[in-house]
């Protein structure tokens, strides 16, 4: 009987349209994330899972040095979070209110970037940040001053930071606020609110599940991010994907890069269940 | 009084939007004029003009090769990605059914993903289940994270999609397949098409996912990390200019689909 259910349910047409996709992500993304899991559990430096689990990385990561750079990890994440708040709200309240059709130029201008690799536009900053690059060049030549040497720093790594996941905060917040009605808005200020108050007390919480979306979002990638400290901080911090990488790779200690990724995918994922529980998708994203 | 303010903060808006928009193409502009440099050194203002980087990168067979690499990885990312993004995207949001709002939320987990992290835990997997890493298994990579995104983006066409059509040709006596040939694919064509370009583009751009996963091959964007960190030469801004316009060229092509598209909508 119960098995007649189970196949009932699955002969529905959204079942079977899920079936692939699902699938595919059960092979390709649940089963690596298991495989790390089960990796941190081994002696450190082995390279199969047939041993006795233990707990001895994750001691010796509490005991060495890591906390600093998921401490820089953390604290770059939540400083891009805010200035991406501050810088991409006026544009997103610009896109869903105030520029009519202009708003789709907008859409399109901000996403082309997003095509391009990563690791080239940020490339280009090092070409327009270096001495003698495009900005102390320019400067030199017409105003015949010197700058100071800006790359290599983190004020450098926050500006690629904020350039990288830009299009991540905004989009959510434009739809996050053309979800607000503007005849709420017009009843509050009809009934006396000031800006200040419409805007805290109407506006900002129902836009409230795009700037959720768009907070965690940017936090959770900048938390992930390796190519900004990379190829513009040159090492001045080491951020927590960094130390993964090099466990992978020269330390080639597994157990060890297990251990951290677990601990960065914990940290997301508590968040992005929190993220989860608060929102419906089908209202942000059919307008249901 | 109240308009005025109004139209102040208004401009305020529209000029810091512009300000946003040309800092999100300052990077983008240094790397196409620096590939045009003459010096072996970039430096500004530039003294002399050439395109002798662009002749060599083109005479150049590993570029040739690189480029075919990305190629190869791109087009079969994209063809497999949207193959499941469309079935994906109609248990997204066309039918209901028992389960869908806990599938809404796994399938997008990956994007929430650090890519790093990512790359790096599927190299475990493939060395586990003894898998040699190749461009075949970057291929596989890509996808865990674009399939995803792709499913995003055509599902928010699939909601404005209205299935009464559907059961109106059923009810005329289309089969399934004439029903999906005639009704569905062509209205959510749009999305189809946004949904192509997006897994292209981002496949053939990607690069901490190809890092881990390409074993002993090279796609364009490793190739261009590498010679960034050391080794420089200026055919890294060539390479990286010759991307930027295959995007652009891409994304004119797309838009003039989506117009002939549309026309033929419009007229039917």
């Amino acid at each position: 009987m119960r098995r007649r259910r189970f196949f009932t349910w699955l002969r529905q047409p959204g079942v079977l349209s899920a079936m692939p996709a699902t699938l595919f992500l059960t092979v390709g993304f649940i089963g690596p994330l298991v495989m790390v899991f089960a990796y941190s559990f081994m002696p450190p430096r082995t390279f199969s899972l047939a041993q006795a689990p233990t707990l001895d990385n994750y001691f010796a990561v509490i005991h060495e040095s890591y906390y600093i750079s998921f401490l820089w990890s953390v604290w770059l994440a939540s400083l891009t979070v805010a200035l991406l708040l501050l810088i991409c709200y006026p544009i997103a309240y610009g896109m869903a209110k105030l520029f009519g059709k202009w708003a789709n130029l907008v859409t399109i201008l901000v996403a082309v970037p997003l095509l391009i690799s990563e690791n080239i536009r940020l490339f280009g900053w090092v070409l327009f940040l270096l001495k003698k690059g495009i900005l102390d060049g320019t400067m030199q030549a017409f105003f015949g001053i010197e700058m100071p040497s800006l790359l290599y720093g983190v004020p450098v790594i926050v500006l690629g930071l904020v350039y990288v996941y830009l299009p991540f905060m905004l989009f959510p917040l434009v739809i996050g606020i053309s979800m607000v009605s503007d005849t709420l808005k017009e009843a509050a200020s009809d009934l006396g609110a000031s800006r200040w108050q419409i805007f805290r007390e109407v506006e900002l919480p129902l836009a409230m599940p795009g700037v959720l979306i768009g907070a965690m979002l940017t936090f959770i990638l900048a938390l992930g991010s390796l190519a900004e400290a990379k190829i513009l901080g040159g090492q001045a911090v080491i951020m927590l994907a960094d130390d993964i990488e090099s466990a992978f790779t020269f330390a080639q200690n597994w157990p060890r890069g297990s251990v951290l990724s677990v601990l960065m995918i914990v940290f997301s994922g508590g968040l992005i269940f929190f993220l989860f529980r608060r929102i419906d998708l089908d209202r942000l994203l059919g307008g249901r | 009084m109240k308009s005025r303010r109004f139209s102040v903060s208004r401009t305020l808006i529209v000029l810091w939007t512009a300000a946003i928009v040309v800092f999100l193409y300052i990077p983008i502009v240094s790397v196409v004029v620096a590939s045009f440099s003459h010096k072996r050194y970039f430096s500004f203002p530039v003294t002399k003009w050439t395109t002798k980087w662009y002749e060599k990168a083109m005479a150049s067979l590993s570029v040739r090769d690189l480029i075919e690499t990305s190629l190869e990885v791109a087009v079969l990312v994209t063809i497999f990605s949207v193959v499941l993004a469309f079935f994906g995207a109609l248990a997204f949001a066309r039918y209901d059914w028992k389960g869908r709002k806990f599938y809404q939320k796994i399938i997008l987990l990956p994007i929430f993903f650090p890519q790093a992290v990512l790359g790096l835990a599927l190299l475990l997997w493939f060395s586990a289940i003894g898998v040699t890493t190749s461009w075949h298994t970057a291929v596989f990579a890509h996808m865990v994270w674009i399939v995803p995104i792709v499913t995003l983006i055509m599902s928010i066409q699939v909601y404005s999609f209205d299935p009464s059509l559907e059961e109106a040709a059923y009810d005329l006596g289309a089969t399934r397949w004439q029903v999906l040939r005639e009704i569905t694919l062509p209205i959510l064509s749009p999305g189809i098409l946004s949904g192509t370009i997006f897994a292209f583009l981002l496949s053939w751009g990607n690069f901490p996912l190809s890092l881990f996963t390409t074993g002993a091959d090279q796609t364009v964007p490793e190739w261009l990390y590498a010679k960034m960190v050391s080794g420089y030469t200026p055919m890294v801004p060539t390479l990286g200019s010759l991307t930027v316009g295959s995007a652009v060229i891409m994304l004119v092509l797309a838009y003039l689909v989506y117009s002939v598209i549309r026309r033929r909508t419009l007229k039917e």
